[in-house]
């Protein structure tokens, strides 16, 4: 349960910084009058729309911190057989970059007030993703074809889990990301669309992050360094 | 990411009431209502519903321990079904769902003075996303096998094997899904409860000038957002192992000379995450309780909360510990005799700020002008209820206590103490004290009254006598002890009793619920702000609040929440959006 308690001292670090700024150690019952007189840092300048993603990307961090977790304790165990990573899964990371990048465009653009910039983004963004989710169905069907399929080893029971929540979350975002589209395309008003584009692209700079780091997890790097890391302690 | 968009950088104070959305039918009216009070009163009455279906499982289960083999309709497989249902339903479906999505809905906006949650159709999906789940649930009733009987915990291997009522029928399915759903559902709920605090406050309204009640299901619903996903996992890898065979926590087992095709599983690992979600879980039911409390013992007190700084602390602290505690529920498991020192230890340091808030309490009480209203009285209820189940808690929380009672009525007195009684009595008390806002209406005098005392008096009858036959070594978990040496003539007449008691305080809550019914025509007239209390949500324009809460403009907040009986003030409370400045204590020191 490590990993989920080292995430949850991220969590917490981010809540002390934001209790910091809350004047915890007022005493309200002094103080009469608009708070604006004594209060420099109230509500976040920030739109209630990332704020609110913000908080959802922590609850999505989290319950990949738990499946991580998981994979860890599971792992110790006697039976655990490691599984091949297809050489797929590069390609399949690279589409995921690519649509990331496409989405940090489009954001700068929408800034820009570029339109045209702005759908080509987004819809190269659209493709590239479709494309890793096409590449991540075609590596469980290699894997099956190479007869490691999902219940026989906890390895490959995580694999399998792990992708498909990964892909789930992907398959959300597109979600939204269609539905930003068919604005950009249907002329939404331009704050509300940049507003729209930047909260795809933080999510899916997020996701990118998760792909990342469950990639090196089930590729088995991230044990090796979690060895590293405890004989350094020990 | 410093700029902003023109529409959010217009205070709140001046936004239009324009950017409501506006229903245009009565099924967006009173069904598909993206209004936070609609929705929070959608949840309630859900989860009240779903709460007498986990009462009367809870009369069945006392039907058969008072009165063993009397009734044969109760049979061992039925017995397990009624207690898996009637811990799930209680803890989840009824105690998270009407702390978090009835009051949470119904009172953040109207505290922090906002029109209504920053995303209403998020918040609406999130109530049928839970109603769906409530269904999903009560299917299982319906389903062929009946409902799961693997224990409210759901520990396997036991809970998907074939000795397990439901196990390898639809019943652990169904709960499984049901819980999941619920899980997605109330992650809606929760982004909006959170952002809202974060972002909807009202001019002058800083987090220390919140009303408890709001810091209270703020840093519930914080603490709830980080722990469900822990359950999430779980049942997601459970269902994996049910349906396609994976062996996430299912070990090797020989069933009827049969090799299953699990293997090399760890239930332990299930146990790990079902606690991390399991003990944040309490506090997610106690943290509002808390908050409430504080505010109904205020105003009802006619007195300022003593020590509020402390008492936004220690729910802080409250929540931040509760996530380091979780392996005091597994002592039994076998675990490492120092990572059980550990547990021991953290779980012992939550009583410093839990003992804290007890102490602001009573001193808030001291020499306060105590009105014995209904919602005083349960409030009061409340606080001896929690240090009775408290003070077992310290026991509980040393290994070497919980060995040997781990397994007794000690543990289920316990927690029924803490975690039943004690937020439950919170939530009759913050009925009493919101119905007139919510209806215009108060609740009837004379039964609320009856329905305080058998209640309170009736759940100290049932779990006073069960904490002494747990000492005497009665454990739980067991359908029928005729014959057993611990069950000696004077337990058994101690169960009966308790039975009956069960039976006469359930009784009374059917009249609580006449009473619900019957005073939203013929209850008394109510005003706007029946009890004098100062926080925002009593002084809104119309009662009951009309969408967006607050008519043409928004409340400019001047003080803190607990401004009563001021020195040189007129009256003896002073809302929160009165300017002006009162008392002598005022003037800087």
């Amino acid at each position: 349960m490590s990993v989920i308690l080292v995430f949850l001292l991220v969590i917490a670090g981010f809540a002390g910084w934001w209790l910091s700024h809350q004047r915890l150690m007022t005493k309200p019952w002094l103080e009469q009058g608009v708070a604006e007189d004594f209060v420099p840092f109230d509500r976040s300048g920030l739109p209630t729309a990332k704020i609110g993603l913000g908080v959802f990307l922590a609850v999505v961090g989290c319950l990949f911190a738990l499946f991580t977790s998981a994979y860890f304790m599971r792992m110790a165990l006697s039976d655990w057989q490691p599984l091949p990573m297809p050489r797929l899964l590069w390609l399949n990371t690279g589409m995921l970059v690519l649509s990331s990048i496409a989405l940090q465009c489009a954001s700068v653009a929408a800034r820009k007030r570029q339109m045209d910039t702005v759908r080509l983004g987004l819809v190269a963004a659209g493709l590239t993703a479709i494309a890793f989710l096409i590449g991540q169905l075609m590596a469980w069907r290699d894997l099956t074809a190479d007869g490691y399929f999902l219940a026989s080893n906890p390895a490959n029971s995580f694999f399998y889990l792990i992708t498909g929540m990964h892909g789930l979350h992907i398959v959300g975002g597109l979600v939204g990301l269609s539905r930003t589209t068919a604005g950009a395309w249907n002329g939404a008003r331009p704050e509300r669309l940049r507003l729209s584009v930047e909260l795809c692209a933080m999510y899916w700079h997020f996701l990118l992050f998760v792909w990342l780091a469950i990639f090196a997890l089930l590729a088995g790097w991230a044990a090796t360094f979690i060895d590293i890391c405890r004989q350094l302690l020990t | 990411m410093v700029d902003v968009t023109p529409a959010d950088a217009v205070p709140p104070a001046e936004v239009a009431e324009m950017e409501l959305y506006h229903p245009h039918s009565w099924w967006t009216k009173y069904v598909f209502s993206q209004d936070a009070k609609v929705i929070a009163i959608q949840y309630s009455a859900t989860a009240t519903a779903i709460g007498l279906v986990a009462l009367v499982l809870s009369w069945l289960m006392r039907l058969q321990l008072g009165f063993p083999g009397t009734f044969d309709f109760i049979t061992p497989e039925a017995y397990y079904q009624f207690i898996t249902m009637h811990g799930m339903i209680m803890v989840i479906y009824l105690l998270t769902a009407l702390f978090l999505g009835g009051f949470g809905n119904y009172l953040i906006p109207l505290m922090v003075g906002a029109r209504d949650m920053v995303f209403p159709y998020v918040n609406m999906l999130s109530y049928w996303i839970y109603l769906l789940a409530v269904l999903v649930l009560v299917s299982s009733f319906f389903a062929p096998g009946g409902p799961t009987g693997a224990g409210w915990t759901l520990y396997p291997p036991q809970a998907i094997m074939t000795g397990t009522p439901g196990g390898q029928e639809w019943g652990i399915i169904l709960m499984l899904v049901s819980l999941i759903l619920f899980i997605i559902g109330f992650t809606m709920g929760g982004l909006n409860y959170v952002v809202t605090v974060l972002q909807g406050r009202t001019r002058g309204m800083t987090m220390m000038r919140l009303p408890l009640t709001v810091w209270g299901i703020f840093t519930a619903t914080v603490m709830a957002l980080l722990a469900f996903p822990a359950l999430f996992v779980a049942c997601v890898m459970m269902l994996l192992d049910r349906v396609l065979g994976t062996s996430f926590f299912m070990p090797a087992v020989v069933e009827m000379g049969e090799q299953l095709q699990h293997n090399g599983g760890s239930p332990i690992l299930f146990q790990h995450l079902f606690w991390f979600f399991g003990h944040p879980e309490v506090y997610i039911v106690a943290l509002p309780a808390f908050g409430i409390v504080s505010d109904l013992i205020s105003t009802h007190a006619r007195k300022n909360i003593f020590g509020y700084r402390m008492m936004v602390w220690a729910i802080v602290g409250i929540g931040a510990l509760s996530f380091v505690v979780w392996a005091h529920h597994m002592y039994v498991s076998g675990m490492h005799p120092y990572f059980g020192f550990f547990f021991a230890t953290t779980t012992l340091i939550i009583a410093i700020p839990t003992a804290i808030k007890v102490y602001n309490w009573v001193l808030t009480l001291w020499r306060g002008d105590i009105h014995l209203t209904i919602p005083m009285l349960f409030a009061m209820a409340f606080i001896v209820t929690f240090v009775n189940g408290g003070l077992t808690g310290l026991f509980l929380g040393n290994v070497v206590v919980d060995v040997p009672l781990s397994d007794t009525m000690f543990v289920v007195a316990h927690f029924h103490m803490v975690m039943g009684v004690a937020p439950i009595v919170v939530i009759f008390g913050a009925i009493y004290h919101w119905y007139p806002k919510v209806t215009g209406r108060m609740l009837n005098e004379t039964l609320g009254r009856f329905h305080f005392w058998v209640t309170f008096l009736g759940a100290y009858l049932i779990f006073f006598p069960m904490h002494y036959i747990g000492l005497m070594g009665v454990p739980r978990r067991y359908a029928e002890m005729t014959d057993v040496t611990v069950m000696t003539e004077s337990a058994h007449h101690l169960n009966s009793f308790i039975s009956i008691m069960a039976f006469i305080v359930g009784f009374a809550q059917i009249v609580f619920l006449f009473n619900l019914i019957w005073s939203i025509r013929h209850g008394r007239e109510a005003g706007g702000n029946p009890w004098r209390a100062t926080t925002l949500e009593w002084q809104t324009p119309q009662t009951p609040p009309a969408h967006g809460n607050f008519g043409k403009e928004l409340p400019i907040v001047y003080r803190w929440a607990y401004d009563y009986s001021v020195p040189g003030a007129k009256e003896d409370f002073i809302p929160q959006n009165m300017p002006g400045t009162f008392g002598p204590s005022r003037e800087p020191a």
